[in-house]
């Protein structure tokens, strides 16, 4: 308990702790987007010709959508001329080796890129702007025929797997941040675990967006065949700057017979100061696809960064008896706006989908679930269960919930519940009479509260998570 | 846009509006013009607007009606027409046919109530028309309102005055009657002043077999301690489509319960929006809907707890059976300052064949941090247990299913407050389910 204490004592003191800045020597391209930036990006990562043209004709789609308006965010607009479409902060040296700078940059963020570190247990991939920097732990890995590199690697060296599966689940044309980053995207993970293979451990990916004035758009591809097993998580920091920065991210996950994967997301992104200023623009699209007979997906994601966050993540159930879940904690302070939730497609037979989702919003911020569960003509004895909670702290936020359900199969059983209330006052009360001010009151109650969730993240993480839940709602009291 | 289907209503508007202005009221033309702008402005709203995702409007207006704009009076003795009342239920009977208000002396009025054709009260009351009318139906955002609001002659002014209580209910017979197909527009005014009572019931009935469009746009202003009961029961045929647009307007301590039931229908479309505006408002909002063959219900709500300390509950029921579509949204909106709101919502949908389709949506938007709002919507089945627990005592399949069914929505059904309604509606949705609705002896609509 008095642990408990001083965790969130020092981390109450202090604000975003991520908020430096590297000075690394960085490549960046011409600010602005045209089609010869989207060759000149697919030039320098050296791609084939056919991956060219996919990322062309997702530009070409890109110019004929405009931002979409439905999510119940005030989103500012958007200069897409303005910004950098690629920054290269590996591109001085050319040996492979990285630049200590770098390695210092992640060694700050607690990310340890050196496999010498074997307490950490978790194997990185480093994506620092446009490049990875490095991954870890490959080799090891490669012995059980697990491939797990960055996207750009994997172009080159498995082309036939990227081009089999890339963008066959989430295609340029589902939405307008999606057809962005099928044209500009700059790296990402790869990962493919082979058939019967249980990866043996935690793989990650960390983002942080360095240089100024840049977007970031990556794109992370999870394949998992037949009976195997991957847990992986993401991790994201980025810069205190005045000047918002976009990134706009496509995570597909294909997951096969009797496989299991499970996405975990703690995503600490700059939320802008306390004033709205300055924050990254978080637009992302999320989805996997239970293919095979018995599959399982499992979305676990803690959002407390980011000035807007719009993103949610999906499974589409088409093996018969799959499974998927969606746990989420979203919290919003001060100016921040969150619009998150998830779809759940139910389109085999005997498919479950549980969704369990909190908000919390405190300051000014908005704070919205949304949600589609829907159940197609042959999805028989479907079964969805949605609990969505939400917590205000204040009374200048909002907590919102919007969720839909179409079902036409008369065998699914689908149930709804959500519920909206403040911090119960008893619950302070007696944690203030028992020697915690309010403060720390709060910050227990919300740990609490989003338990559930938290208990569902790889131990490492669920760490990380319940500090960051004290640190977002810091100042949100009084 | 394509102004396609519109053009038609365009046309028309342009070309009768003498015809419009000289068969009603001045109160009422006065809003015509602004209404038709907003109208030509909005279109029908198509499927990417929000509210009416899940019905294609325009499609019901694309097919040529017929209307009645030189209100020529369509022949009928409702009270030959229609008699099965409701047995034991002594209520002041009023008839409106399509949209003309039928004119019978209404007996059995307190002093000082109003009760009649909206368009003569409003040249014998202006003052009271002018102050309640077309005040709260938004007719600059809702498509339909503005259609209303551009197209309406009458319809019915039920007023009643401070601290008046009539004790029985007020039961408004409207018959859709005519040889040819008929588009209707129809507009229901009702006021009860500060400390008023009243129960008004709505039966909605089809006579002829002929396609039938009524729009219909309903403003309700309930005074400070006023109590209002409000039942809209349907039994239309299937080749009805009905587009109901309901405001309610709350001040404090007052207390309204609706309840909007669909028996047998074409397609609907309810739209009900509660503004509790004053402290210590209470609302109770409920609806069933029991449908088969390709039956449409979409009931939209939106309560909107604009000041503290006011409480709403909602509860909706679905039976869907064969092809028909059921859809639910229910938006809970609490704005800033409405602190100690208390504020729940269920939709249960019960979905028979495979073929049944649902859409729900419960929304909640919550700008307060002091409320109590919480949301429940469920899609299944009987449950089988319960149906096995039932055989296991000898009662058959089929039985157990109709008993559970009318289990089912008998919570929405209990919550009326007249006892011969209830009980009426018990036989009503007993028949129902076991397909007899259209058997009723007594009256020629079922002959």
């Amino acid at each position: 308990m008095e642990e408990a204490n001083k965790y969130v004592k020092e981390f109450t003191q202090e604000k975003y702790k991520f908020g430096f800045t590297t000075d690394v020597h960085t490549e960046v391209i011409e600010k602005g987007l045209n089609e010869d930036v989207v060759r000149l990006i697919s030039a320098k990562k050296n791609e084939p010709e056919w991956l060219l043209e996919y990322r062309l004709g997702a530009f070409r789609h890109w110019l004929t959508l405009s931002i979409p308006t439905w999510a119940h965010l005030r989103i500012p607009e958007i200069d897409f001329q303005g910004i950098s479409y690629y920054a290269d902060p590996t591109a001085k040296k050319k040996d492979g080796e990285i630049d200590p700078e770098l390695l210092k940059t992640f060694e700050r963020l607690g990310i340890p890129l050196n496999e010498h570190n074997a307490l950490a247990g978790f194997a990185v991939d480093a994506v620092m702007d446009s490049v990875s920097v490095k991954t870890t732990f490959k080799e090891t890995l490669r012995e059980k025929g697990i491939i797990f590199c960055s996207f750009s690697e994997a172009v080159q060296e498995h082309p036939e797997l990227i081009k089999k599966y890339m963008g066959s689940v989430v295609g340029y044309k589902d939405n307008f941040f999606a057809a962005l980053n099928s044209a500009v995207f700059s790296d990402g993970s790869f990962v493919y675990i082979p058939k019967g293979v249980r990866c043996p451990m935690e793989l990650s990916t960390y983002f942080r967006i360095n240089a100024i004035n840049t977007g970031q758009f990556e794109r992370t591809l999870i394949v998992a065949e037949d009976d195997s097993y991957v847990s992986y998580l993401e991790g994201c920091t980025a810069p205190m700057r005045d000047e918002n920065q976009l990134h706009a991210a496509i995570v597909e996950i294909i997951v096969k017979n009797r496989a299991e994967v499970k996405y975990s997301t703690v995503q600490n992104w700059f939320p802008g100061d306390s004033e709205g200023k300055g924050g990254v623009f978080n637009f992302v699209t999320k989805r996997g696809i239970c293919e095979g007979e018995g599959s399982k997906l499992s979305w676990t994601q803690v959002e407390t960064g980011s000035a807007i966050t719009w993103k949610y993540p999906s499974c589409i159930l088409k093996g018969d008896n799959s499974t998927a879940e969606f746990y989420s904690v979203a919290v919003t302070n001060h100016h921040q706006q969150a619009d998150t939730g998830t779809k759940m497609i139910h389109l085999g037979k005997n498919t479950s989908s549980t969704i369990i989702s909190k908000g919390i919003s405190a300051g000014k911020s908005e704070n919205s679930y949304r949600g589609l569960v829907r159940i197609t003509p042959n999805a028989d004895n479907a079964r969805n269960f949605s609990e969505c909670d939400s917590l205000l702290i204040g009374d200048k936020c909002g907590a919102h919930t919007f969720p839909y359900m179409d079902v036409h199969n008369n065998t699914a059983v689908i149930e709804h519940e959500a519920t909206t209330s403040k911090i119960n006052e008893d619950q302070i009360f007696y944690c203030n009479q028992r020697g915690l001010d309010t403060e720390e009151a709060i910050s227990l109650i919300v740990n609490g509260y989003a338990k559930e969730v938290l208990n569902k993240l790889p131990m490492e993480f669920a760490v990380e998570a319940q500090k960051l839940l004290a640190i977002t709602l810091e100042g949100s009291v009084g | 846009m394509n102004m396609k289907v519109e053009q038609q209503y365009i046309t028309l508007f342009k070309e009768s509006r003498d015809l419009l202005d000289n068969n009603s009221a001045p109160v009422m033309n006065k809003y015509r013009q602004e209404a038709f702008d907003n109208f030509e402005r909005l279109g029908f709203p198509s499927k990417k607007v929000e509210e009416y995702k899940y019905t294609p409007v325009s499609k019901y207006f694309e097919q040529e009606y017929g209307l009645n704009l030189s209100r020529l009076d369509i022949p009928s003795k409702p009270r030959d027409l229609f008699s099965c009342d409701v047995p034991g239920m002594d209520s002041i009977q009023a008839f409106l046919v399509n949209d003309l208000f039928h004119q019978e002396a209404v007996k059995g009025l307190p002093k000082g109530v109003l009760l009649g054709s909206l368009k003569e009260l409003a040249e014998t009351h202006p003052e009271l028309v002018e102050k309640y009318y077309a005040k709260i139906a938004n007719h600059s955002k809702d498509a339909i309102v503005s259609f209303n609001t551009a197209f309406a002659q009458d319809g019915l002014l039920l007023y009643v005055p401070k601290n008046t209580i009539i004790e029985q209910p007020i039961q408004l017979i409207n018959l859709l009657r005519s040889d040819v197909d008929l588009m209707s527009n129809r507009r229901i005014l009702i006021v009860l002043e500060e400390g008023a009572q009243a129960k008004v019931l709505i039966c909605n009935h089809t006579i002829d077999q002929v396609n039938f469009i009524q729009t219909g746009v309903t403003e309700v202003f309930v005074g400070a301690n006023a109590q209002l009961d409000f039942y809209e029961l349907e039994e239309t045929h299937t080749q009805t489509v009905r587009f109901n647009n309901l405001t309610v307007h709350q001040q404090a301590d007052s207390n309204v319960l609706l309840n909007n039931m669909t028996l047998h229908n074409g397609v609907t479309r309810n739209s009900t929006e509660v503004v509790l505006k004053g402290k210590g408002a209470h609302i109770d909002c409920h609806g069933m809907a029991v449908e088969d063959q390709n039956q449409h219900v979409d009931n939209t709500t939106l309560i909107d707890h604009t000041v503290a300390h006011c409480t709403s509950n909602e509860l909706f029921k679905y039976v869907l059976d064969d092809h028909s579509v059921g859809a639910f949204t229910g938006m809970i909106l609490v704005r800033p300052d409405a602190q100690q709101t208390n504020s729940q919502q269920t939709n249960r949908a019960l979905c028979v064949t495979r073929d049944a389709k649902m859409y729900a949506r419960p929304q909640l938007e919550i700008y307060a941090d002091d409320v109590r709002c919480g949301h429940g919507a469920t899609v299944g089945q009987l449950d089988e247990t319960a149906l096995f627990y039932m055989q296991a005592r000898g009662i058959s399949e089929r039985e157990a299913r109709l008993l559970l069914m009318f289990a089912f929505v008998n919570e929405v059904i209990d919550t009326i407050s007249i006892d011969a309604l209830k009980e009426r509606l018990h036989t009503l949705v007993e028949q129902r389910f076991r397909g007899e609705v259209q058997k009723c002896s007594e009256c020629s609509i079922c002959k």
